[in-house]
């Protein structure tokens, strides 16, 4: 798209993520043991799973909030550390309530006491549709456009790794269908994670899908859907996709009974 | 109408104390009623807004040393771990004493003029202002600090920016605590020593028999008191507008 800001002249470099032999433990209770996968740069890719199965603590150890287990690697593709080059998206919106829509967006250069570019934050605020709500409270914001915020908040940081967590599960679908445009759109640059529970959404925005199960172990099996996201829904190759996904989730031989398995 | 339910209410404790004066014709060195607590007021307003000022300057700076005070050890507590467990019990300790035990002592060291009032209605505000704002710190929402922390903000920066204005509303539920104690410190602190002050001033006339001259005094230190109250709500409520109201009675 001709999306040439004049705001960020210089493009940040692309970066994957590398991760070797990740351990994921709760005391003695093991979640996920050795497990490697890369994410491409500039590819986005879902992660999918049951409650419980240590998605969130995946992300949360990638994003450096969680201690990784002795034995983890966890690299950017040049071989650095990940840590200070991802933004964190969490499944609540995490906007300050008593900031206003505009210094939710500027949240970052304030805590690190920097003056926030005013015209950058306009320009973000316009690309996630808020701006006319600038000088709104989080609190007298819909769900939405508390996330668009959000949204603005983490393009804001302007980080090549983005990390989300469900970040649209508290939506009603027409509003989750419109944001996940949104961020497909203005994410294209980044490298992005994005944990979620509904296979569709995972299926509409993701290069390659990832599901996890508990205790899973070694490399990761995923599924990459054909077409360029967003994919339509509708399209019959994403049910079948659909219901391999369940198949994979929950491993029982119900693949008749899915619902989509018959398209 | 917000004041007219007070003022119903008002009205009506008035007119209650005035047939109980009247009915069972009691003598005005016990119960006046009110029209003669009125005179005395409007005669004697010079003495007792002399007296007003003195009690109203010690519930003042009693609010001011007790906030910092409490605020200060709150965030200490907070962040220096040693200090938890050394200032707990200290804590627990001063308030498990009762202030009008130590009133004798404090008057004893401080002296007559106001510094010992100041320093038990300091007491007295210290302990709900800690224990309400130390809470309030301990309860910032995880999701907010991850957030930070993500964006590379100091621990500093984590303690400006979001932790002290999240536990703003706890520190405002203390302060209203606070506001509403504070006066105890003071006019306890009058009745065990002092010259001046609408403590005083109650005990005095309490000893001449002029009751209506002591209600008069009551009254006008209730007054002081339910103005500063809504005075400091008033302005904590501006302090956390963003802090969203529920009413438990009609949302369930």
């Amino acid at each position: 798209m001709p999306d040439t800001e004049p705001e960020t002249p210089a493009r940040r470099d692309a970066l994957g993520i590398a991760v070797r032999n990740l351990r994921i433990a709760w005391g003695e209770d093991v979640l996920l043991d050795g497990l490697s996968f890369d994410i491409a740069p500039r590819s986005w890719a879902c992660l999918l799973g049951e409650s419980g199965a240590g998605k969130t603590t995946l992300l949360r150890t990638l994003a450096g909030l969680a201690e990784p287990q002795e034995s983890s690697d966890i690299r950017a593709s040049d071989g650095l550390p990940l840590t200070g080059r991802v933004a964190y998206m969490a499944q609540q919106d995490l906007l300050l309530p008593w900031l206003d829509a505009t210094q939710n967006v500027a949240l970052g250069a304030r805590l690190r006491g920097e003056t926030a570019d005013p015209d950058r934050v306009r320009a973000l605020m316009e690309r996630t549709g808020i701006a006319a709500r600038a000088g709104a409270r989080p609190g007298e914001l819909s769900g939405g456009e508390r996330q668009r915020v959000a949204l603005a908040r983490t393009l804001m940081e302007d980080r090549p790794v983005v990390l989300m967590d469900e970040p649209f599960s508290a939506l009603d679908a027409i509003t989750r269908g419109r944001l996940q445009e949104l961020a497909h759109e203005l994410l294209c640059d980044c490298t992005v994670l994005m944990v979620t529970h509904d296979p569709y959404e995972a299926l509409r925005l993701a290069h390659r899908v990832h599901v996890i199960t508990r205790g899973a172990a070694g490399d990761w099996p995923a599924l990459e859907p054909a077409g360029s996201a967003p994919r339509d829904p509708s399209d019959p190759a994403l049910r079948e996709a659909y219901a391999a996904i369940m198949a994979r989730l929950s491993p029982r031989p119900s693949d008749g009974e899915r619902p989509g398995a018959a398209a | 109408m917000n004041l007219l339910r007070p003022a119903i209410v008002f009205l009506g404790l008035l007119t209650a104390w005035q047939a109980v004066v009247s009915v069972f014709d009691v003598a005005p060195f016990i119960l006046p009623g009110p029209g003669a607590v009125v005179a005395v007021a409007t005669e004697r307003a010079d003495i007792l807004a002399g007296h007003a000022a003195v009690t109203l300057g010690e519930i003042v700076l009693g609010l001011v040393f007790g906030t910092a005070l409490g605020a200060a050890s709150a965030m200490m507590m907070a962040y220096f771990r040693p200090a938890r467990s050394w200032l707990m019990p200290a804590l627990v300790v001063s308030q498990a004493l009762p202030v009008f035990a130590l009133a004798p002592v404090l008057v004893l060291w401080l002296g007559y003029g106001m510094a010992p009032k100041v320093a038990m209605a300091t007491l007295i505000i210290f302990f709900p202002v800690t224990a309400a704002f130390y809470d309030g710190l301990r309860r910032t929402e995880p999701g907010w600090v991850d957030l930070a922390r993500t964006m590379g903000a100091s621990r500093g920066a984590i303690l400006r920016r979001i932790r002290l204005p999240a536990a703003l509303p706890a520190f405002a539920s203390g302060m209203r605590v606070a506001t509403a104690v504070a006066p105890i410190g003071a006019v306890v602190g009058e009745w065990v020593g002092s010259s001046a002050g609408l403590g005083y001033y109650m005990l005095l006339m309490n000893g001449r028999v002029q009751t209506a001259a002591m209600f008069a005094a009551l009254f006008v230190l209730a007054i002081m008191a339910v103005a500063l109250y809504f005075l400091i709500d008033a302005g904590l409520r501006r302090a956390v507008s963003w802090q969203s109201d529920v009413d438990p009675s009609t949302s369930f």
